[in-house]
């Protein structure tokens, strides 16, 4: 059914319909919204049997949620930023017992400085947990993705994340097509857990392993995600003959087919780069796109073989790895390892800062002139950033960084 | 496309207001994207809201910098934010206030834009009892505009809100529709 709503209410509508038996919630933004409309939904008795538990932090929730997993339960819950530092220990233990926990991450940026704003540094902190990552393009994904996730975690008894940009889809209302009760029933069986906890048949579950056996522990983890690109790519065929539309999958390109530069990106901003990208083809660039849909496991393959034709690779990123760069850039350099491709990483819209039309245009002609440095930073205050080191240099107690920047910005003390 | 940017206060509606227009440009069979400006929010600070119209699925997801229509709540924000900012001539501008454009000393500056006035916060307490302009201003916006029916907008008031509400602010935009339809 064609809704217009907001993308926080789709996809706790599409999570509903996925029969979550245990929803944890805590709130924090920009996820507040997803929990809610869950909360309202259970409360109205729309969603039975589910048990939706307000715990004291993002900790308690992931904790709840391996709980719950663990005793057979479908289990939910939703974070951001800190809120996902927080539950960091947890995160290893759901992956490392192999739980289906089905967790929304509403992408925000990580403090200090606090900011509230979208930016993917939150999920790229947790990128090597052992969680399958999904990144939604816009709310009928971020929707459709939560539905394919209960899929995949089940199927694979590993927890998957689906990573959908705070306030800038979580926030937005758009257009979505709601699938019914029945479609999601025909595409998502009943949770059937590999392992679990029950009083009548007692068993251990995380026990320690010695240096004997954590190897091969590890090993199957990372084994298990290989073989997951594999089931990730068909159930995204089975989604569309079900749905009749396309989700998930690991990339996905767009006119590419004689494209000398290829831009890769993740998330929202690939809108906003298709846009640009057909505008700056009416002037003959040829230039095309590589969405990735599937950030953990890596799609390495599918990857290098998207990019055989490319000359160039522009790598847009909402995240920074402090001391080396771009965290995609350094990804997707390992997929074209074999070749000698340019690979410039830019990182851009950190902490919410609107990624336009107009810088993306500007940094695609950069790229497609060469003349664009391996790792750059769009829109970057230069003559701000030269003030601060100025002032570092000539006093040696020169306060914080951040106020820092804000007074050679406002002109005023936080003094 | 057609861009839409609507400044208020919070507390004032302007993000239902997006909101509202978006559903109303939805059930009119169109595709239709409305965001906040994503501050952080506290009662009276200025707050931007935006909504796109088109024919076709919306992709972009920068901020509206180059609206094709102004909806400004609050007329003490003229002197305290860029509400202009990226304004074309031809645009639409829709200013809730009991003035005048001369009064607010705007005269000559709207002569290139198409404009209209509405007290919709006036029209608000009269028929919600409360003083929040936005449905109001979205009848208005209908008039001035021609590019969403007041019956879309009365439907989509009707979809988000119930009850009393909900008809108090139906009856609030169609009093603005007519007002501006007489301005």
């Amino acid at each position: 059914m064609l809704k217009q709503i907001e993308g926080s209410r789709a996809v706790a509508e599409a999570v509903a319909l996925c029969r979550p038996e245990v929803i944890c919630a805590y709130p924090i933004s920009p996820q507040t919204h997803i929990v809610e409309a869950l909360g309202g939904i259970v409360a109205g008795g729309e969603l039975a049997p589910c048990e939706f538990i307000n715990v004291e932090s993002e900790f308690a929730a992931m904790s709840v949620a391996i709980g719950a997993s663990a005793a057979g339960a479908r289990a939910y819950t939703a974070t951001a930023s800190q809120g996902l530092l927080y539950m960091a220990e947890a995160l290893f233990n759901a992956s490392g017992l192999g739980l289906p926990i089905v967790m929304t991450v509403a992408n925000r940026a990580i403090g200090a400085p606090i900011n509230i704003w979208n930016d993917h540094t939150d999920a790229m902190s947790q990128r090597d947990c052992g969680w399958i990552q999904l990144f939604a393009e816009n709310n009928q994904e971020a929707l459709d993705l939560h539905i394919l996730a209960f899929r995949l975690a089940e199927e694979l008894s590993l927890p998957v994340m689906v990573c959908m940009d705070g306030f800038i889809l979580t926030h937005a209302y758009e257009r979505v097509d709601v699938p019914s009760q029945q479609q999601v029933d025909a595409y998502l069986p009943r949770f059937n857990p590999r392992q679990i906890l029950d009083p009548a048949e007692p068993v251990s579950i995380g026990a320690m392993v010695g240096p004997e056996a954590f190897m091969e522990v590890r090993y199957l983890a990372h084994a298990k995600q290989m073989q997951a690109l594999e089931l990730i790519a068909r159930w995204a065929q089975e989604f569309r003959s079900t749905f009749g539309r396309d989700a998930g999958g690991l990339v996905r390109a767009y006119r590419t087919e004689d494209a000398d530069t290829v831009v890769v990106a993740l998330g929202s901003v690939i809108g906003t780069a298709k846009d640009t990208i057909d505008e700056l083809r009416r002037g003959g660039a040829k230039i095309g796109l590589l969405g990735i849909s599937c950030f953990r496991p890596w799609p390495l393959q599918a990857i290098a073989e998207a990019l055989t034709n490319a000359g160039r690779v522009v790598v847009i990123e909402k995240s920074l790895g402090v001391g080396v760069g771009g965290i995609v850039s350094a990804n997707v350099r390992t997929a074209l390892s074999r070749r000698t491709v340019p690979v410039y990483g830019v990182i851009a819209g950190l902490g919410g800062r609107p990624i336009t039309k107009a810088s993306l245009a500007r940094v695609f002609a950069q790229a497609m002139a060469d003349e664009l440095d391996l790792t750059t930073f769009l829109d970057l205050d230069r003559a701000l950033v030269d003030k601060v080191l100025l002032k570092e240099k000539e006093l040696r107690r020169s306060g914080p960084l951040p106020e820092n920047v804000l007074r050679e910005l406002h002109g005023v003390s936080t003094r | 496309m057609f861009q839409v940017r609507i400044h208020g206060r919070g507390g004032q509606g302007v993000v239902t207001a997006a909101e509202l227009l978006s559903i109303a440009a939805f059930r009119e069979g169109r595709f239709a994207q409305a965001f906040p400006s994503f501050g952080s929010e506290r009662t009276g600070a200025p707050v931007v809201a935006f909504c796109r119209l088109d024919d076709k699925e919306i992709r972009v997801r920068e901020p509206i910098m180059q609206p094709d229509a102004l909806i400004i709540q609050d007329p003490t924000l003229l002197h305290q934010v860029d509400v202009f900012a990226g304004l074309s001539p031809g645009a639409f501008i829709l200013i809730n206030t009991t003035r005048t454009f001369a009064e607010l000393g705007l005269d000559d500056f709207v002569q290139k834009f198409r404009t209209c006035t509405v007290p919709a916060t006036e029209l608000a307490l009269k028929h919600v009892g409360r003083p929040v302009p936005n449905a109001a201003l979205l009848g208005g916006f209908a008039s001035l505009t021609q590019r969403i029916s007041l019956d879309s907008v009365a439907a989509a008031i009707r979809e988000k809100f119930s009850g009393k509400v909900a008809e108090g602010n139906v009856a609030a935009a169609a009093a603005a529709f007519s007002h501006a339809q007489a301005d």
